[in-house]
């Protein structure tokens, strides 16, 4: 990584002062270096270790066998895992597409709303998310299990006869993954959406443009970088759940995030689940770089 | 379509998009008072299960986890991102842009990974798995959160302020001291906002760095909803939203308040 001259010159305590006081590289190296550091050890090398791991095997007792392979690669593509990467990859897509047809519209009117409404309405988007992600999830158990709030209801109001059976299917996923992942979509939409001037709008309204055609053809392009921010934003942390499926789907949804977990801490095969994980990233980062090439990214990250 | 039909959808789209955010929170604070164990219809008032709550050992001993993990991360990722971004702002240095990837890096890669990796990693460095491991973990993935926020404060700030300071005499380290670090204070100060909730938040990366003893509300609460079902959850959940509700008020009156 960056060897820093402030950690290379111990011995010369005065020209170490000396530099930071008067060399701006020195300074900038010396501010970069804790993180650089830290996340190079807590994040990289890890990293590393676990595409190390997916080259090896698994001994009999769980033990990590040194025998370089591309075994557990070849593990992975048979039809029960292909079967789950591509359910993984639906609930990820279909997760990011209903966030972002509840959340335009959301993110527009908020956009639109009066400095005061926008503040409060923005305060009450993030308010439910700085509570406990398990709370949120064990809320919609609360809804949905048969017999539950949603059932109660809908019987109430006779719209249904019996129980809709909803928890533990794959439609109880999909609403507590949009659930959990709607204000990642919203806010960096808000942001991008806040950001467009008006007058061009009026420019439009006064060459005669009509209101739809002005939205598809200056308000839709400009709110293009918050749709991207927001659609990796939802995608990668969907693509790689396994708590919404537990909880929500039960056995039934499996998705490669259970796969994963599932290897490091019940059947204990590492390299099996080391290898799982590489193609999981490897999923999520052709999505982000295609994304990312495509537009600029980071601000819109920013609320 | 005229304008104000065009408003009226918009409206009453909203709308429903906010109660479909408000019902399961509603309906978690409701059955919080709900006299039937199962929770499953709703049978009488009661308060007891506040009472269950504050008598719960293991729920108190997952609190206390819970907030020393968060402080201590929060604290430590707060000093390194907020000098992260200070070099990344107004400094160039060797390695600027492989610095900047590095800081995107726990951003971009699934939760899941980062946490079965960091799990590798202290089982073959033989670390100890427990609060220490969770602490350090938290840190890296809060580091480039803080980084991001107070990046975004120092986008538009003046540097003539700070040459102003040097002209007048002072030093670098004074100039940081008392004129840089009050003005991007409020940027710093949301950072640590995020880190903290980020941390307390947390489930997936605490879960694959925990060790025995080291159990933080997240996991609590998890245990306790995959087997059982009581309105003690509802009774914390209930706890917990009004905490936060009190923090970010307090804090957006605090906001308004220096606006």
């Amino acid at each position: 990584m960056t060897n820093a001259p402030a950690h290379t010159s111990k011995g010369k305590k005065f020209s170490l002062v000396r530099a930071l006081r008067e060399n701006r590289v020195a300074q900038g190296l010396f501010l970069i270096f804790p993180a650089n550091f830290y996340l190079f050890l807590l994040i990289v090398l890890p990293l590393l270790l676990v595409t190390g791991l997916s080259f090896l095997s698994r001994g009999e007792y769980g033990q990590i066998l040194f025998k370089f392979n591309l075994a557990n690669y070849a593990r992975l593509f048979n039809a029960l895992y292909g079967k789950i990467m591509l359910f993984s990859l639906a609930v990820g897509i279909g997760t990011t597409v209903l966030c972002l047809l509840i959340g335009y519209p959301m993110a527009y009117y908020l956009a639109h709303a009066s400095e005061r409404t926008r503040s409060l309405l923005l305060f009450l988007i993030l308010l439910p998310f700085w509570t406990n992600f398990i709370i949120r999830i064990y809320a919609w158990m609360m809804i949905l299990r048969s017999g539950g709030f949603l059932d109660s209801i809908l019987l109430w109001a006779h719209l249904t006869k019996a129980s809709l059976n909803l928890l533990y299917s794959s439609t109880a996923v999909m609403i507590g993954m949009v659930y959990e992942f709607l204000p990642f979509t919203v806010l960096p939409l808000y942001t991008s959406l806040e950001k467009i001037d008006n007058s061009l709008l009026e420019a439009a309204a006064d060459l005669g443009a009509p209101p739809w055609k002005a939205f598809l053809r200056i308000t839709l392009p400009l709110s293009f970088p918050g749709m991207i921010a927001g659609t990796i934003l939802t995608f990668i942390p969907a693509m790689g759940m396994f708590v919404v499926s537990d909880l929500l789907g039960g056995a039934k949804t499996i998705l490669i995030g259970n796969v994963i977990r599932n290897q490091f801490l019940t059947a204990r095969d590492w390299p099996f689940g080391a290898a799982a994980s590489m193609i999981l990233m490897l999923l999520t980062m052709i999505f982000t770089l295609y994304y990312t090439r495509k537009a600029g990214f980071g601000e819109e990250l920013l609320v | 379509m005229s304008e104000k039909k065009t408003a009226l959808w918009l409206r009453i789209y909203t709308f429903l998009a906010y109660l479909f955010i408000y019902i399961p929170i509603l309906v978690l604070i409701i059955f919080s008072f709900n006299t039937q164990k199962l929770n499953i219809r709703w049978e009488g008032f009661t308060l007891s299960w506040y009472n269950v709550l504050f008598h719960d050992q293991q729920i108190l001993l997952a609190t206390r986890n819970t907030l020393m993990i968060a402080f201590v991360s929060t604290l430590v990722a707060t000093v390194i991102g907020t000098m992260a971004a200070l070099a990344m702002q107004r400094y160039h240095f060797p390695l600027y842009s492989t610095s900047e990837t590095l800081m995107y890096i726990p951003i971009v890669i699934p939760e899941v990974v980062m946490g079965i990796s960091l799990l590798v990693f202290f089982v073959l460095i033989k670390f100890t798995l427990g609060l220490v491991t969770i602490t350090l973990s938290h840190i890296a993935f809060n580091i480039p959160f803080v980084a991001l926020v107070v990046r975004a404060r120092l986008h538009g700030y003046d540097n003539a302020i700070d040459e102003a300071a040097m002209d007048l005499g002072a030093n670098e380290l004074t100039t940081f001291w008392r004129v840089t670090l009050p003005t991007i204070m409020p940027g710093v100060l949301s950072g640590a906002m995020l880190a903290l909730t980020l941390s307390l938040d947390d489930y997936i990366i605490t879960y694959f760095t925990a060790g025995p003893g080291s159990t933080t509300l997240p996991l609590r609460v998890y245990s306790m909803v995959r087997f059982v079902v009581t309105p003690e959850i509802n009774a914390l959940s209930t706890l917990w939203v009004l905490l936060v509700f009190v923090i970010l008020a307090l804090g957006q009156i605090a906001q308004s308040r220096r606006a």
